[in-house]
């Protein structure tokens, strides 16, 4: 264990991986200060765990109906989140939800970032007539309002989670061209960048390996902070019922489907309703410990 | 009659790196005369300009015997006392004026806001108070420097209006982070000068930073050498030319001069023994 | 008498800014011999470095020529141009890349020029600018000021040009540390042969490197001087004059 943190520590690495991983661990430790930080993370990681595990955390299939037991309180014997109106055990269907969450979450994060800092950075990088073409498209998708896209998209595809998550990735990445293009400015007026160009990089290494890593960190922070918009949105549609459908355990149409009983069985529609709640905090104070640990502090003197 | 009396100050930071001592152990006291602290980076000195205003932040500590400003400690005091004597009894000058001045609000604007805030005067008295200051350091058209914003100016110019802002309220003690060594040479000269006037004028203490040994053995009455959070050396100015620490001396000879030799400048040596961590 | 490797041609350079021209250099004419030292001096605003700038592409070219070798310089300068002529720059925390290793940020002009032998070669630059090997993976926040300022020293003989442009290379340093710097700068320039041309504000920093300055103001050329006539203060114009004093004014004893 010493061993391993004095080679983590070591002011002199020895190989490419070593430098990186050491900064990494650099960066963990400064990370780990912040509590609330460290909060999000658990909450995340808890997400993650949950949805790998559901089938061992669950007691019950999320699409067993049992409609001698419907809506039992919190509590109840062998039910410890109470059930819904069709008798299915609510934490069951929270821990499967959980896995539909995460599917929505993870395309999201792997298709709209990616594009828009594509965009952003040929656009950023180029400027000129390129610079307006891009800017002008990301305009366009920006000006969408992310329901009525879902609607039409609805419209025309049927309704079903696949659709939802393609609507929302398609309003999700101008923010991240913006991002990036605004970062991509900054960096190429930099002396490195002058540097490298002087030594007859072509446009594309400059890109990929010079300016690309300069805008990650702010694209990082931006996803973990969008995450939290992209679970309500999805909560949004599936309690506007285009996104999932029943029976899927999607947290927001358990959110609809339970509207009715809020009164008197308030539990059917608030449990599911916090569960997106914690998610969506956790990945909020997670983007914020990000933030102080990925933000220049480590790249300025 | 002491106006500025530090004993044994420490600043140290705690970094996730372990804990590093940027000031170590500094003293010294000043009357209203010109103090000017020489060193390269690392060395503390700015550090030290800012503890005295208790301007250091967590994760920075300070820790002092005492430093005591005109009889009081100013490590007793509370932030608001502190909040009263900066700008008012002790100003800072610091090195950018693009930094320093806020780019979005006019001259005039910067100039009258404490004025008219803390000392609650009307807008037409703060306007010629300000125009005076602007006079004061030498600025041929105050009105027009009013009303424009700080990226319009030069400089020196720049430079010259934080100076007249900082002296408005009439410190006792002036501190100046390396004030000039963002400008252009010929200009240097220039605002030196009217800082060196305007110094005497009113009677203030002033500490003057700088990494420029030279600039600073002109213009000053006594240096204070430091290196790696200590003072190594303390004389009068004009007896620069004959420091007897090795550090002073490595620092006077390694500046190339005009029409002096050719071959290699002589370095510091920093493997000799006050050059290690635990030497003082 | 030898051929002049960089040949500079009444050079004007033009800079739009806020809707206005800003005519950066203005018909600026010099010429560099093969292993000469040619210094340029002047305050901020004088052109100085826009010539160089305007000599790497950087800058756009508004009149006038430059030529290097007796050649003119294509518009995209190319791989050839950078195999010849190479450039340091003034701040050392914004000429090397945050995120990359040393090892990446020597290496990465040999890849580009498709040279093979990284390795050893990275290896010989550190020891060339005197840093130990052990820093090779080390990430540019983990040195300090003049030690950047060697890697990019480092960096810019990786290709072993002729021409070595030196944009204010100390002005960031401190002074024990620029004399390191300008020695480490002098003696490589010997061992290798290379032509120097070097801009600076100050006086004293250019006398000590180079051959001949040209003094520069608001764009234009001043008056241009050997080493010998500056070190005698026969200066014929009077800014250049006030330039002088005001450097040597500085000095004491």
């Amino acid at each position: 264990m010493v061993a391993m943190n004095a080679w983590l520590r070591d002011p002199n690495p020895a190989s490419r991986l070593q430098a990186r991983v050491g900064q990494g661990y650099l960066a963990w430790l400064r990370m780990r200060r912040n509590t609330l930080a460290m909060t999000g993370l658990v909450i995340v990681v808890a997400l993650v765990g949950m949805a790998i595990c559901a089938p061992l955390l669950a007691g019950y299939s999320p699409t067993a109906q049992d409609l001698s037991a419907r809506l039992l309180p919190p509590f109840s014997a062998g039910h410890w989140l109470g059930t819904d109106d069709f008798g299915r055990d609510i934490w069951s269907r929270i821990v499967f939800g959980s896995r539909i969450t995460l599917t929505i979450i993870a395309l999201v994060a792997v298709t709209a970032p990616v594009i828009g800092l594509m965009v952003g950075t040929v656009a950023g990088y180029f400027g000129g007539w390129v610079d307006q073409v891009l800017m002008r498209v990301t305009d366009i998708f920006l000006a969408f309002p992310r329901l009525i896209l879902a609607l039409a998209l609805v419209a025309v595809l049927g309704p079903g989670i696949n659709n939802a998550v393609f609507a929302i990735a398609l309003t999700a990445w101008p923010p991240y061209a913006r991002v990036a293009r605004a970062e991509t400015l900054t960096v190429r007026a930099s002396d490195y960048i002058a540097a490298v160009r002087l030594q007859g990089a072509s446009a594309l290494r400059i890109i990929w390996g010079h300016i690309i890593p300069m805008c990650l960190p702010s694209v990082i922070i931006r996803v973990t902070l969008d995450m939290a918009g992209v679970i309500l949105i999805a909560a949004g549609l599936g309690f506007l019922g285009l996104g999932a459908q029943p029976p899927l355990p999607e947290w927001g149409l358990m959110i609809s489907s339970g509207r009715r009983y809020l009164f008197e069985q308030w539990w059917v529609c608030t449990i599911p309703g916090l569960a997106i709640f914690i998610v969506s905090l956790g990945f909020n104070l997670l983007g914020d410990g990000l933030r102080d640990v990925l933000d220049p502090r480590s790249a300025s003197r | 009659m002491t106006l500025l009396a530090v004993d044994d100050l420490h600043v140290t930071f705690d970094t996730e790196a372990g804990r590093v001592e940027a000031v170590r152990g500094v003293s010294f006291s000043l009357g209203r005369e010109r103090l000017g602290i020489v060193g390269e980076s690392g060395s503390g000195k700015t550090l030290t300009g800012r503890s005295i205003l208790r301007l250091i932040r967590p994760p920075g500590h300070v820790r002092a015997k005492s430093i005591t400003f005109d009889g009081t400690d100013l490590l007793r005091l509370s932030e608001r006392e502190m909040r009263a004597l900066r700008g008012q009894r002790i100003a800072m000058v610091m090195q950018d004026p693009k930094y320093s001045l806020n780019p979005v609000l006019r001259i005039g604007a910067q100039l009258t806001e404490g004025l008219r805030q803390r000392d609650r005067l009307s807008a037409s008295d703060a306007t010629t108070k300000a125009i005076a200051a602007l006079e004061a350091v030498q600025i041929r058209d105050p009105a027009r420097v009013m009303e424009a914003y700080p990226h319009e100016l030069s400089g020196g110019m720049g430079q010259r209006v934080m100076i007249a802002m900082m002296l408005i309220p009439n410190p006792d003690l002036l501190i100046a982070d390396e004030p000039t060594s963002a400008l252009d040479v010929t200009v240097q000269a220039e605002v030196l000068t009217i800082l060196d006037d305007l110094v005497r004028e009113r009677g203030m203490g002033l500490i003057f930073i700088s990494h420029d040994l030279r600039l600073v053995g002109r213009f000053c009455d006594r240096v204070l050498v430091m290196y790696k959070g200590r003072i190594v050396e303390e004389l009068a100015a004009k007896d620069l030319m004959q420091a007897r620490h090795p550090y002073t001396r490595g620092l006077l000879n390694c500046l190339p001069r005009i029409g002096g030799a050719r071959g290699p400048l002589p370095g510091l040596d920093r493997t000799a023994d006050w050059a290690q961590e635990g030497a003082l | 008498m030898t051929a002049a490797l960089i040949e500079i041609d009444r050079l004007c350079v033009d800079f739009i800014a806020n809707r206005r021209t800003v005519h950066a250099v203005r018909d600026v004419s010099l010429s560099v011999a093969a292993r000469e030292s040619y210094g340029l001096v002047g305050e901020s605003g004088s052109g100085k470095s826009t010539i160089l700038r305007a000599i790497c592409g950087l800058a756009p070219v508004t009149s006038g020529t430059i030529l290097i070798g007796g050649e003119a310089l294509p518009v995209r300068r190319g791989r050839a141009f950078s195999a010849r002529v190479q450039m340091v720059f003034q701040d050392p925390y914004a000429s090397i890349h945050p995120r990359h290793t040393i090892d990446r940020t020597l290496s990465e002009p040999l890849a580009i020029h498709g040279l093979k032998g990284s390795d050893a070669r990275v290896t010989q630059a550190l020891a060339d600018v005197g840093l130990p090997p052990s820093f090779r993976f080390r990430y540019p926040h983990q040195l300090s000021g003049g030690q950047r300022q060697r890697v990019a020293i480092a960096r810019a003989l990786m290709l072993e040009p002729e021409i070595l442009l030196l944009d204010e290379p100390t002005s960031a340093l401190d002074a024990s540390v620029q004399a390191e710097t300008l020695n480490l700068l002098s003696r490589l320039g010997e061992e290798r042969g290379l032509t120097f041309l070097m801009v600076s504000h100050d006086l004293a920093v250019i006398d000590h490197m180079c051959d001949r300055v040209l003094l520069m103001q608001n764009g234009m050329a001043v008056e241009e001087l050997t080493r010998e006539a500056l070190a005698e203060a026969r200066m014929t114009t009077d800014y250049a004059r006030t330039l002088f004093d005001a450097s040597a004014d500085r000095m004491l004893g």
